[in-house]
């Protein structure tokens, strides 16, 4: 079945079964390898992308259920690893082996964008995606140094290139 | 884990003009154990191999490359940063670049055992230094200067009395002209100085003049992390590429009988659906059903319609309940095997002031790499290449290579990113399973096993089963000490051997049908809950200060060693090292809030050495909360990473906090219970501690830290909740032995 949304800010349309999860059609349809499977259940949070700005996990979310939405991914957020809290993950090097860190991403640039100021509380509540590595307080300081860059809109304004889209949804 | 591997590092530098102006300064490092009489094409005719770490191009880039697998222990940044080093480059000029598996050009390449840094530290220096040498002599002879007065910095080599100075990259023509000396040797982690042809010492440089080493430099994959780029094994695409299930039996080592295979291949997008027959053993090729599809998802869908008859075999009526009824039983019989036995157990557990008792156990948990296991692999004119994010590379070639009927010098294996490893990719199952799919397929296939795979086809932490008792004499010296161990074996000069006049170490088997394999400070990070639990509960029998207790103990003159097994223990010097730097770090002793307490242990594995202090607060009905982690480190004489190791040390506590909290696999009627994430928790942001880490620089081998600072942390938390409730914790997961 045919289905049409808008990923990364540009349009697309995809011929898949109607109950193939937004994950793979992300990753193996749209080629945007960024958004991760880990668990298939919406329990790790690994595959976590914006739907309209608000974070969900990609891998309980059939595609018929997406029908015109607008989606961002990792790949959306910037164009190239601009956004504050992807400079926050970098300046504090939070990652180990790196898989979950997509999907925290997610997470914390929803989180920046909604609370200027995220208290350790607000963290906890929002951050619940798993991290394996277990590099937890990287995480939690650099959602403080994010929001001290000062956060940004969670989709807009930071999308990335047409080229690069063009290239990412090829 | 264990691996015993043998590396003469006896090498030499040879330098190679390439294509485009730039120079390759390689090494030929002999790797005893790698070597094969069937010598590849680039062999050289000595046997010696080609072994580029080092390329610098007219621009002045240096290309350096990694050696070992990343596995989020950040060793493609770190030994490249040792190269850096003695190279004397900066490491904006750096890029680096991921080997493939090929252990006849780069030595010996897995990750495991906390050993990349050990194993490559010294040899990474030499590659670095004998490289700047060459550059020093060339610069020296452009001159007409001695070598001797010429330093350098920052990718350069000056000459100060002249005020002459010429960047890396633009003496690449006069390099060439340079004998190349011998690479220092690294014996045991000590530095040797190297050799030029005419007996003119190469030195590495002196630690006190590093510039790069010890600071904090984030991982070189960072960006490509944080912006999303395909980096890992599952991200891999290959032109023409099929997606690939596995069904394999849910009891360990069962095999298919049968399989509505015509149903399955007439599912939308099947293009193959096949039998598995595979062997016995539980980390090679297993009986099972393969389905190919055009999308993963066509895959897993058809895989929902699969129908297979399964000859289960013996190990399906094996259960956790019965394992557990077999040890009680196990218990009460004399043991199988004395392992040591020092001075009078019997006779001093008479004399003793005071005694403790206590049967302890940990489960059979599950590695749960994030990125669920997978493997990328095509066959084609009898060669096979593959995409795999495994820790050991080689010996995962070795297995495609028997079981397949394929030479191992028709098998290419690259070397993606693993999203976690904790020693689950030590084994290669799902490389051979991948491969023997594509083979049978016809087409490049990547196999990915879902979550719930993943979990039932773990190779586990073994579980285990002990009964302690021990005793303290009039002064509170610990002087007595029986543990009969259930399960598998245990090395005779376990600590507390030779630290305990009175010691009986005795094992009985209790043989089982689950696959086991390493996971994270194998032994050690149950070991460590129950020897760190018991100690603590002898410490509270003698009225002691918990951790002045463990010191006393450390400081007990030890027995004499009985033979070859009994080298290789702790130093205690070190060991109290730690417990005086976490005593302090924590503010052990200090007055804490009711409800609140510390729990302190140490453990000494892979080489390092951890002490760590947990402090916990326990609430009404029994709600634990975490407050903090101290953990203090002996690592050696340096940090490689600051940042890097930094980051190991708290992931290793969280990681063994989760461990202790929640994770559990039960088995019955031969499979594994538990499916996915939803019952087998992980710990997450709200119950991951603030940890502290802190590293004692003593003068001592370079060593690795993706292992030692896990085990103690454990028995500190158990510790701590006895501090506070007055409750021991024997039996692991902590789960909700706390409420009510």
């Amino acid at each position: 079945m045919s289905f049409s949304l808008k990923v990364n800010g540009k349009s697309v349309t995809v011929d898949v079964p109607p109950d193939m999860p937004l994950l793979w059609v992300l990753r193996d349809v749209l080629d945007l390898k960024g958004t991760k499977y880990g668990c298939g259940i919406a329990q790790c949070g690994a595959c976590t992308v914006h739907l309209k700005g608000v974070p969900v996990r990609s891998c309980s979310m059939p595609i018929s259920s997406m029908q015109g939405m607008e989606i961002t991914t990792i790949e959306g957020l910037s164009a190239d690893g601009t956004h504050p809290v992807q400079q926050a993950w970098q300046e504090i090097d939070v990652p180990q082996c790196g898989y979950c860190q997509a999907g925290q991403i997610m997470v914390a640039a929803s989180l920046v964008a909604q609370k200027k100021n995220p208290s350790d509380a607000d963290i906890d509540a929002a951050m619940t995606n798993i991290c394996r590595c277990g590099t937890y307080n990287r995480i939690r300081k650099a959602v403080h140094r994010a929001a001290a860059l000062g956060g940004a809109p969670a989709t807009k304004a930071h999308g990335a290139t047409d080229d690069e889209q063009m290239e990412a949804t090829r | 884990m264990t691996t015993s591997v043998t590396v003469d590092r006896r090498a030499f530098l040879r330098v190679v003009a390439i294509a485009g102006g730039g120079m390759l300064f390689g090494s030929y490092v002999r790797t005893l154990n790698a070597m094969s009489p069937d010598a590849s094409p680039d062999a050289s005719p000595d046997g010696y191999t080609f072994n580029p770490f080092i390329k610098i191009t007219p621009d002045g880039k240096v290309t350096i490359i990694g050696k070992n697998p990343e596995v989020g222990q950040g060793i493609k940044t770190s030994l490249p940063m040792v190269i850096a080093e003695e190279l004397d480059v900066d490491w904006k000029m750096v890029t680096v670049e991921q080997a493939i598996s090929d252990q006849r050009k780069y030595g010996v390449q897995f990750a495991g055992g906390s050993l990349s840094t050990p194993m490559n530290y010294e040899a990474m220096r030499g590659v670095g230094a004998a490289a700047r040498w060459m550059l020093i002599a060339a610069a020296a002879k452009t001159w007409g200067v001695p070598a001797g007065e010429c330093t350098t910095s920052h990718g350069t080599v000056r000459h100060a009395s002249t005020k002459r100075s010429l960047a890396y990259g633009k003496l690449l023509g006069a390099v060439a002209t340079i004998t190349p000396p011998a690479l220092p040797k690294a014996a045991g982690g000590t530095a040797e100085v190297a050799t030029a042809a005419d007996g003119t010492p190469v030195a590495l440089k002196d630690p006190k003049s590093f510039r790069l080493l010890g600071t904090r430099v984030p991982q070189v994959d960072d960006k490509r992390i944080v912006t999303g780029k395909p980096l890992f094994g599952i991200d891999v695409v290959v032109p023409g590429m099929a997606h690939a299930v596995f069904e394999k039996c849910p009891v360990f080592g069962g095999k298919v009988v049968s399989a509505n295979l015509d149903r399955i291949k007439s599912m939308p997008g099947v293009k193959a659906a096949f039998v598995v027959d595979g062997g016995a053993a539980l980390d090679g090729l297993l009986s099972g059903v393969a389905i190919v599809a055009d999308t993963w998802w066509n895959a897993r869908t058809a895989r929902n319609q699969l129908q297979v008859q399964w000859n289960e075999g013996p190990t399906a009526t094996q259960s956790s309940e019965g394992y557990a009824k077999r040890a009680l039983e196990l218990s009460a019989l004399p043991p199988e095997k004395v392992v040591r036995r020092d001075g009078d157990f019997e006779g001093a557990m008479k004399g003793a002031a005071a005694t403790a008792e206590g049967a302890y156990f940990y489960p059979f948990i599950s590695h749960a790499t994030l990125e669920p296991q997978n493997c990328t692999a095509h066959f084609k004119d009898g060669k096979l290449e593959i995409w795999a994010p495994t820790q050991m590379p080689q010996p995962g070639r070795q297995l495609v290579s028997k079981t397949m009927g394929i030479a191992e010098d028709d098998i290419t294996i690259h070397m993606t990113r693993i999203g976690g490893g904790f020693g689950r990719r030590l084994k290669n199952d799902y490389m051979v399973e991948a491969a023997w799919i594509a083979r049978q397929a016809g087409m490049p296939v990547k196999l990915l096993w879902t979550r719930e795979d993943d979990m039932h086809h773990d190779h586990y932490r073994q579980a285990g089963y002990f009964w302690l008792k021990g005793g303290v004499d009039a002064n509170g010296r610990l002087v007595a000490w029986r543990n009969h161990f259930i399960m598998d074996n245990v090395a005779a000069n376990q600590f507390p051997a030779r630290f305990i006049p009175h010691y009986a170490l005795e094992t009985s088997a209790l043989p089982h049908g689950v696959p086991t394999g390493a996971l994270r400070a194998p032994g050690s990070n149950g070991l460590a809950f129950v020897i760190q639990s018991f100690i603590d509960e002898l410490a509270h029998a003698a009225g002691k200060d918990p951790l002045q207790f463990r010191l006393d103990l450390l400081s007990q003159p030890l027995l004499p060693a009985t033979g070859p097994a009994d080298q290789g223990i702790m130093d205690p010097e070190r060991m109290k090292g730690v417990l005086e730097l976490v005593r302090e770090k924590s503010g052990w002793g200090k007055k804490l809030p009711k409800g609140t307490g510390m729990g302190v242990a140490f453990h000494f594995s892979h080489r390092g050495y951890f002490a760590e202090v947990v402090q916990a607060t326990v609430g009404a009905k029994g709600a634990l909360k975490i407050d903090k982690v101290w953990v203090a480190g002996d690592i050696g004489r340096q940090i490689v990473n600051q940042s890097g190791a930094e980051n190991q040390g708290q992931g290793a506590a969280i990681d063994g906090i989760s461990e202790a909290l929640g994770q559990e696999i039960t088995i019955s009627a031969g499979r594994v219970m538990q499916n996915n994430f939803d019952a087998y928790p992980l710990v997450r942001m709200d119950k991951a501690p603030p940890v502290e880490v802190f590293f004692l620089i003593t003068d001592n081998p370079v060593t690795g830290l993706g292992e030692p600072a896990l085990p103690p942390v454990i028995p500190a938390l158990c510790n701590a909740i006895f501090t506070v409730t007055g409750k021991r914790i024997r039996s692991l997961p902590i789960g909700n032995q706390l409420a009510g």
